[in-house]
């Protein structure tokens, strides 16, 4: 059949000289190169050690904020969960009782909040949808792990430390 | 007689309202309303957001109307054609309604029960500006309950007077109005008593804002996370038919059937609406139809049962535990 493209090569295979089928040349060649990148400058970094900078567009880990006076800005409204496209948020609103106004920003907030990391994509779907600023993807790489139930992030590992820690 | 509206021609019964023939032929040229409740006598009138254009008069006197007019609160006259979404000029005035509506809603749409349900919401979303220019500082009010069972949230009231009239018509004395005047206008029962009647539940649903919601929903979930089912009971107050909302296995809230504009087929009693939350209270008739356009129907699914794959194998759910519980331990 004639190809579409006519991009087709057809290769010749020669049968191979002596010095080629001695293979010892393309040994001392091949092991030439492995030395030679002995001296020169590693293209790979130690990575838990040494970590390459981020671009400004990178979407990392969640995190959950707080405003100038230190409360948290998530008001439960499920915007971010709606919008997720892996359908890996979660959560569970609750009022803000008296007395807690320099916790929360609004009189609803998140009690439960979790993030899937094994489901998230890190779109960024859930940033553009937070209709409070209360969500971005600004942290580091989420770690590795061993069990799924660790992958659940909670409030705890979400919501950034608080101001005058 | 006949009637053209935006140059559809339809014959209705004399006395008719614009806007309830504008419903008879249906579709994108029906006038939103957010005051007027077909159920609700004298409902109407008061939001200014179903106005229309009307082009000529009737077959008689073919003078266009000086003014556009209220559809809700205009009978229809034999040869009368109507302008609605045709009109630019409606289509500007509706704006300038949906601003003033909002001049001093306090948009906390996250915060509220009734986003995602919201007719308020909608009519912004379609028809709004998406800034505010209005700078001074909105009315603010403490919520107020209304028994134990509905809260008021006077600031996001936009004053449509169809609770009035709903606890005008569930009850023989009046017991719930409007105290004030203006931008000081406020919906109360009277000296705060509660509206102590079987069917005083209903305002919540004719509420086009989340001015009036359930207390036993009060931020238990988004409207858009729960599943709508049709149900009935055998009630000896009302119809019993309703719409359970689900979210897993619970009935979280029951409210009435509502219609394609947002109004309920028929009153429920409160028995129905907040007492009886579980599933073997009621017959389930299947899944409510919700338009693909609304955001309860965001990540809903056709199939009530869920797919084979993910049927409970007890022998799997066995297997994965015992793996579960070897893994923790390491």
């Amino acid at each position: 059949m004639e190809s579409l493209s006519n991009k087709k090569k057809v290769l010749e295979v020669k049968p191979l000289n002596f010095w080629e089928r001695a293979y010892l040349p393309a040994i001392f060649k091949g092991l030439a190169i492995t030395m030679k990148h002995f001296f020169k400058k590693p293209v790979t970094i130690k990575y838990p050690e040494q970590k390459r900078e981020f671009s400004e567009n990178f979407r990392g880990m969640h995190s959950l904020k707080r405003d100038e006076h230190g409360r948290e800005r998530c008001t439960a409204c499920g915007l971010c969960a709606l919008s997720c496209p892996a359908e890996a948020i979660t959560m569970t609103a609750a009022e803000r009782q008296k007395g807690e106004e320099n916790l929360y920003r609004e009189e609803k907030y998140a009690a439960v909040y979790e993030i899937n990391m094994l489901r998230c994509i890190f779109c960024g779907l859930c940033e553009e949808a937070c209709p409070k600023e209360a969500i971005y993807l600004d942290g580091d790489i989420v770690p590795a792990d061993y069990l799924r139930k660790d992958f659940i992030y909670g409030k705890d590992k979400l919501v950034e430390a608080p101001l005058n820690q | 007689m006949k009637v053209t509206i935006d140059g559809i021609t339809v014959d209705v019964e004399p006395g008719t309202s614009i806007l309830n023939a504008a419903r008879q032929i249906g579709g994108d040229i029906v006038p939103p309303a957010m005051c007027y409740y077909s159920k609700l006598e004298g409902s109407g009138g008061k939001c200014r957001t179903c106005l229309v254009k009307v082009s000529k008069g009737s077959e008689k006197d073919p003078r266009p109307m000086p003014k556009l007019v209220a559809s809700c609160r205009t009978t229809v006259m034999d040869g009368m054609e109507v302008q609605n979404i045709t009109s630019p000029e409606v289509i500007e005035a509706r704006k300038g309604v949906v601003e003033m509506l909002l001049i001093n809603h306090p948009l906390d749409c996250p915060v509220c029960d009734q986003a995602g349900e919201c007719h308020l919401q909608d009519l912004g979303y379609e028809h709004g500006a998406a800034k505010t220019r209005y700078e001074f500082d909105r009315r603010t009010f403490e919520k107020i309950d209304i028994g134990d069972k509905i809260q008021l949230h006077m600031t996001r009231c936009i004053l449509c007077y169809r609770c009035v009239f709903t606890a005008d018509q569930i009850t023989n004395t009046r017991l719930h109005g409007i105290l004030n005047r203006g931008d000081h206008s406020e919906i109360s029962t009277y000296i705060q008593k509660a509206v102590d009647n079987d069917f005083s539940g209903n305002v919540i649903d004719v509420c086009p804002v989340g001015a009036l919601t359930d207390k036993t929903f009060r931020f238990k979930n988004r409207v858009w996370f729960t599943k709508p089912v049709e149900a009935h009971r055998d009630c000896d107050k009302c119809c019993g038919k309703v719409t359970l909302w689900y979210k897993g296995e619970d009935v979280i809230r029951v409210t009435g059937r509502k219609d394609v504009y947002g109004e309920v087929e028929e009153f429920i009693c409160n028995t129905c609406r907040f007492e009886k939350k579980k599933t073997a209270d009621w017959t389930i008739e299947g899944p409510r139809k919700v338009s693909h356009k609304s955001v309860i129907s965001a990540n809903h699914y056709e199939t009530m049962k869920p797919l084979p794959v993910v049927k409970t194998n007890p022998l799997l759910q066995e297997a994965n535990k015992e793996q579960f519980e070897r893994e923790t331990r390491l």
